[in-house]
């Protein structure tokens, strides 16, 4: 009832996509049929959003595995002597007030944002899946208490939960921490999303195919329900891994998020807010940088939608 | 229908307790005893303790303590700062602004947002319609920090058009900036959500029978096409409130709006936890109604939905 309203903004980035059972599995003229991804794969490489984007999460992916590829520099060697600098050669980024080099810390920013975006999105996901597979496919008072402890979590917006619990943890946040209380909040839009779909996919009749075959739940569950009904949640985590990034970076900026000495865009925008206007290169590069990796994430969503949405071919 | 009505409110009353529970647990819940750290370092008698337990009803089970909390809440008590003002006083004062604020950010959205949807909708695959996908989603991948202080950077200072901080009290002048700001982001979203509406409608039956029947282009898409592809929309706006109010701390902050949102953000940097929590509450009651005016609404205007 209430799925078809409540809509979180980045749903609405993936509004069309809960319909995968109308799939038809096939590409007429070759001799094996081609399955739905390998399908959207033949479209996807032909897409310049896609490779765009596949392209920006990989650089920002090797940056946050391996920073001291794009640079030698420790972004904790500071001396004041340099702060506040504006980007020079010596200095490709500048210095920030502490008189760190700006580029070293703005390319280390990016593990932390790519590793806190992964991990929540990974383990919001699981919990999702889970609980919406498990919701959706037992039904009866299982699917009733699953989904109002759900409707629960969805009433709370995520900054403003996230800002109160974060809020009362004053001084001992890490990435653990903020990580933790993002997971909390951010598996409720995909739990509904994965019950919706499993509804939609348990009626039809490979389902009772199988079940006559004599497969146990457990089987019908990993080998049909889930196999044809997660790529809604598939898409839609692609997309959940830039607003997490987007959320971590506005938590941090607003003085809840991760502490210093923590490496992090929205803590560098935070710590510069006040020498914003006569030092713009503070805002900028961080801030660049930040927008980079959102946009990444969020075009391969909207990429992926468009190939594994049957209805836009 | 009155049974769904039923349904839903019933549903409101739970999600009303169980979101105040969880606020009040995530707070009050952490380990360590809140007297101790009311005395600090210096020692505390014992009469005074005991009074203090009694006060704040410490001895009593958590699930009572609770109750005083909700109840307290529906009495429209959410608690005093550590100068002992009501937060329900701080929220009279700064709420109006506020709203203000948000009312401004819902007009530039809905005229914007739905024109350029619209647009791109009718020309699906066409130059515009790209331009208008790329575009949202770039400006969607912007964080409202980052996008604040570039507009305050280049439209406030830069070239001077708009005043960099709303002033006290705000003109209406000066909450242009920050509405646009704040606007931004759902903007696109408004426009996205009503781009594929449209696109899905002007597919159906009735507008096929539309065209069918001879009527002209503006009204199949003015009055057919348009009033269908808005349903969606408005049920967007409603969750939409949530990213306002988040986005509001954000907006306040930058551009100095002396409004509610500016008011948890000093709360969190002076951790007055009661104010932090008060607010949050109230927002958080906020949200849930509009929900559940909206959900309504969508009954009323979508008669096609069926409800079990």
């Amino acid at each position: 009832m209430t799925d078809t309203t409540n809509k979180t903004p980045a749903q609405v980035l993936a509004p069309d996509v809960a319909t995968p059972e109308v799939v038809p599995a096939q590409a007429p003229k070759q001799d094996k049929p081609a399955s739905l991804w390998s399908d959207a794969w033949k479209e996807l490489r032909r897409k310049p959003g896609f490779i765009i984007s596949a392209l920006l999460v990989i650089l920002m992916v090797v940056m946050a595995a391996f920073p001291t590829l794009f640079t030698s520099v420790d972004p904790r060697d500071c001396s004041l002597i340099d702060a506040l600098q504006t980007p020079s050669a010596e200095h490709r980024f500048g210095t920030d007030l502490q008189g760190c080099d700006y580029y070293a810390r703005t390319i280390w920013g990016a593990r932390t944002s790519v590793s806190i975006g992964l991990f929540v999105t990974f383990f919001s996901t699981i919990i999702a899946v889970a609980l919406g597979s498990l919701s959706g496919y037992k039904g009866g008072w299982l699917d009733s208490t699953l989904s109002r402890f759900t409707d629960i979590m969805f009433a709370i917006p995520l900054i403003l939960g996230a800002l109160v619990i974060l809020n009362a943890l004053a001084g001992s946040r890490g990435i653990l921490q903020v990580s933790a209380v993002l997971i909390a909040f951010g598996w409720p839009t995909m739990m509904r999303l994965m019950r919706s779909s499993v509804l939609s996919v348990k009626e039809l009749d490979y389902i009772d195919a199988a079940r006559a075959l004599g497969a146990s739940d457990w089987r019908i569950i990993t080998r049909h329900v889930l196999a044809n009904g997660i790529t809604p949640v598939i898409v839609y985590a692609t997309i959940t891994v830039g607003v997490i990034i987007s959320a971590e970076a506005s938590l941090s900026f607003l003085n809840v998020g991760l502490q210093l000495p923590a490496i992090s865009w929205g803590l560098m925008i935070n710590t510069a807010q006040n020498r914003i206007l006569a030092f713009p290169h503070l805002l900028f590069f961080p801030g660049l940088f930040l927008s980079m990796t959102v946009f990444a994430f969020i075009l391969m969503g909207d990429a992926l939608r468009d190939a594994l949405d049957p209805k836009l071919r | 229908m009155t049974s769904y009505i039923i349904r839903r409110v019933g549903q409101f009353v739970l999600v009303f307790f169980a979101a105040t529970f969880l606020i009040f647990s995530m707070v009050f819940a952490i380990p360590g005893d809140p007297i101790r750290a009311l005395a600090g370092e210096k020692p505390m008698p014992d009469s005074l303790r005991q009074t203090l337990v009694q006060r704040y009803h410490l001895d009593e089970p958590y699930i009572v303590q609770y109750w005083y909390y909700v109840t307290g809440v529906l009495q429209g008590d959410l608690g005093e700062s550590f100068n002992q003002r009501p937060v329900l006083d701080i929220i009279k004062e700064r709420f109006p602004r506020t709203l203000r604020l948000a009312i401004y950010a819902f007009i530039i959205e809905m005229v914007i947002g739905v024109t350029a949807g619209v647009w791109a909708g009718i020309r699906k695959d066409k130059f515009l319609d790209s331009l208008v996908k790329v575009s949202t989603v770039a400006v969607i991948s912007i964080p409202i920090f980052v996008l604040g202080f570039m507009a305050q950077l280049f439209i406030g200072v830069r070239l001077g058009w708009l005043p960099v901080t709303a002033g006290n009290p705000p003109s209406l002048y000066g909450y242009l900036l920050p509405a646009i700001v704040l606007a931004a982001v759902s903007l696109a979203y408004v426009a996205r959500l009503t781009r594929s509406s449209v696109v899905e409608n002007l597919r159906s039956d009735y507008v096929r029978t539309a065209k069918a029947k001879g009527l002209s282009r503006r009204r199949v898409i003015g009055v057919h096409t348009f009033r269908n592809s808005l349903i969606p929309v408005i049920t967007f706006l409603a969750i939409d409130l949530g990213a306002l109010m988040g986005g509001a701390i954000i907006t306040e902050t930058i551009f100095n709006v002396p409004g509610i949102g500016q008011a948890l953000y000093q709360s969190v940097l002076g951790q007055e936890g009661a104010v932090v929590v008060g607010i949050v509450t109230l927002l958080v009651i906020i949200y849930a109604v509009a929900n559940l005016v909206v959900d309504v609404m969508y009954a009323v205007l979508d008669p096609r939905i069926r409800y079990d």
